[in-house]
């Protein structure tokens, strides 16, 4: 984007102004085009999770508000602008009010590093994934803000288990990582999509049985890190109300749960990037416009078939103890990313450039676990009760 | 050991559940969605004896007020007498207060021909309590007068012979009179 800004400043729409005010105002539009795509993307998240919830209870979902119930969310929003605003009495009021935006900004600097396509980034930092993992964290500070400013035991006890959860799984989240660091030699986003390839078996998901494992310990600890389920202790309706937020209403409210949905697409697409191939498509076209088209395309579908992972998962399993996540995390996750780290740095030292046998092999045993899955699937869709579904009056 | 099978067990597990979930996701929902996305009126698929709405079909009405003897709520006022001249009972007003009915089904069973009667109707809501007071005389009418013999009026009969049905499966059987 710098190099964007500089010709816009050189000869383009901005010529002869200051840089410094041309890089702001640069900035500035970037800024607010990228935030009106996340809440965008927050708000329909909102609506496809509802449905694909529903369709997993046998139910519909929201579907009347517009075409297929898609502008829910937005009645949702403006329902929720136009209610009172209620700060209680004893409560911090500065932090109470600054909560959300902290964690939005939290959640919103995330967005900056990540790669739409191929020099369609905001900023390619050489930190980028690093940058990431610490940006997100602020999310954590809001939490915390929340919890503590509303007065309220319970919203307290929420926010620091809230506060422990994503600490604790900061960790094999990071360790889950750094096999891929070691692999590309780099942390920045591009430089990481660029050394894979379009084709599955170049995927970093299939380079060695070590990131395979990766794949989903990452995955699982960025769900934690998201606080959905299974691990929504901190925000379990039937506990705690809403954990660290139970005092917020109206459209305090609405931002915290907006960081969470847009929170599943940047988890998304951290693990597209870093394992699933990001961006990358096939040469079909020599058009710099029509490749930037698919790739943008490409990259998008995979991070929200990720989300939509996440929707299927919070949809599955039941919610975990607050001592069972923990053990999961201690004892389950950090050891099994300490191996996968040092498994794959005996791996490279004994394949410095890849394995293409075990590369295949490995997506050969990815297609077989997707092959058994979809026979299950057949086999529950068998096994289906036909008398459950035939209403005697309709 | 222990460790392990805890691992396999959770990467079973949740495989298994969610091929389960992922099943139910491509299914139909059980979802009735009335009433504006059901295939058939559920007003079709009720009984005929079902105890909805009160109508009246006036054409066969005998003015006899079985009715308003009937009702333990007092909510069928009939305004009828009996012409001097032609000796002819003319119905001067027929009204249901349709908020005070309670569905027992008792107007209905003393009804000579059957022409007050239940239907499948139920969706009777409205925003005013005056619009469910249901006005059955528009101008004062002649009642009905029940032949010896079979109905000849060909615009009367199918009346009176849903009537008489109604009454056969609606009322105990010996009950209903026979015109």
């Amino acid at each position: 984007m710098q190099q964007f800004a500089d010709r816009l400043l050189s000869d383009g729409l901005l010529a002869g102004l200051p840089t410094g005010l041309g890089y702001a105002i640069v900035i500035a539009v970037f800024a607010f085009i990228l935030l009106n795509f996340i809440m965008l993307i927050a708000g329909v998240t909102s609506w496809l999770e509802r449905r694909v919830w529903a369709r997993i209870q046998s139910r519909v979902g929201p579907n009347r508000v517009g075409p297929q119930g898609a502008i829910q969310w937005l009645a949702d929003g403006i329902k929720n602008i136009l209610k009172e605003d209620i700060v209680p009495t004893a409560a911090d009021r500065r932090l109470f009010k600054l909560a959300p935006y902290v964690a939005m900004t939290g959640f919103f600097g995330a967005f900056a590093c990540l790669p739409f396509a191929d020099g369609l980034i905001v900023a390619d930092l050489n930190i980028g994934v690093l940058y990431i993992t610490a940006v997100t964290a602020l999310v954590v500070v809001g939490i915390l803000m929340a919890g503590w400013s509303s007065n309220n035991k319970w919203a307290l006890l929420g926010g620091i288990r809230s506060a422990a959860q994503i600490v604790s799984y900061e960790i094999p989240a990071g360790l889950s990582v750094m096999p891929i660091v070691l692999l590309t030699g780099t942390l920045s986003m591009q430089g990481i999509i660029t050394a894979q390839g379009w084709a599955p078996w170049r995927w970093f998901l299939f380079a060695n049985p070590f990131t395979f494992v990766a794949f989903f310990i990452f995955f699982t600890a960025a769900l934690a890190e998201g606080n959905r389920t299974p691990f929504d202790l901190p925000e379990a309706e039937s506990e705690l109300v809403a954990g660290a937020f139970t005092e917020y209403s109206g459209i305090r409210s609405l931002l915290f749960f907006l960081v969470e949905w847009g929170n599943l697409y940047v988890i998304g697409a951290l693990s597209t990037t870093l394992f699933l191939g990001g961006w990358q498509v096939p040469a079909v076209s020599s058009n710099a416009f029509v490749m930037g088209v698919l790739q943008v395309l490409t990259f998008f579908l995979k991070s929200y078939f990720l989300v939509f992972v996440a929707m299927w998962v919070r949809a599955t399993l039941p919610r975990v103890r607050v001592d069972q996540l923990m053990a999961l995390c201690w004892k389950y996750m950090t050891p099994i990313a300490f191996v996968n780290l040092i498994g794959t740095a005996v791996w490279m030292t004994i394949f410095p450039t890849g394995n293409r046998v075990v590369e295949l092999a490995m997506t050969g045993l990815g297609l077989a676990i997707v092959g058994y899955f979809l026979a299950r699937v057949r086999y529950h869709l068998r096994r289906a009760k036909p008398e459950l579904y035939l209403s005697p009056a309709i | 050991m222990g460790y392990l099978q805890n691992i396999r067990e959770a990467v079973g597990t949740i495989f298994e559940g969610l091929s389960i979930t992922a099943s139910h996701l491509v299914r139909r929902p059980f979802t009735i969605q009335y009433p504006d996305r059901i295939d058939v009126r559920v007003q079709d698929t009720l009984p005929f004896r079902y105890r909805g709405l009160l109508d009246v079909d006036l054409e066969i009405c005998t003015g006899c007020l079985a009715c308003e003897r009937a009702c333990p709520i007092d909510c069928i006022v009939i305004e009828a007498e009996k012409d001097k001249q032609t000796k002819e009972m003319i119905l001067k007003r027929f009204d249901i207060d349709l908020a005070k009915c309670m569905y027992c089904g008792l107007c209905s069973e003393p009804c000579p021909t059957g022409s007050i009667h239940h239907t499948p109707e139920f969706e009777g809501a409205d925003y005013s309590l005056e619009s469910l007071v249901r006005r059955y005389v528009k101008a004062p009418i002649v009642a009905y007068k029940p032949k010896k013999g079979p109905e000849t009026d060909p615009e009367i009969a199918p009346i009176l012979s849903r009537g008489l049905r109604y009454l056969d499966e609606f009322a105990t059987p010996g009950d209903a009179k026979e015109p």
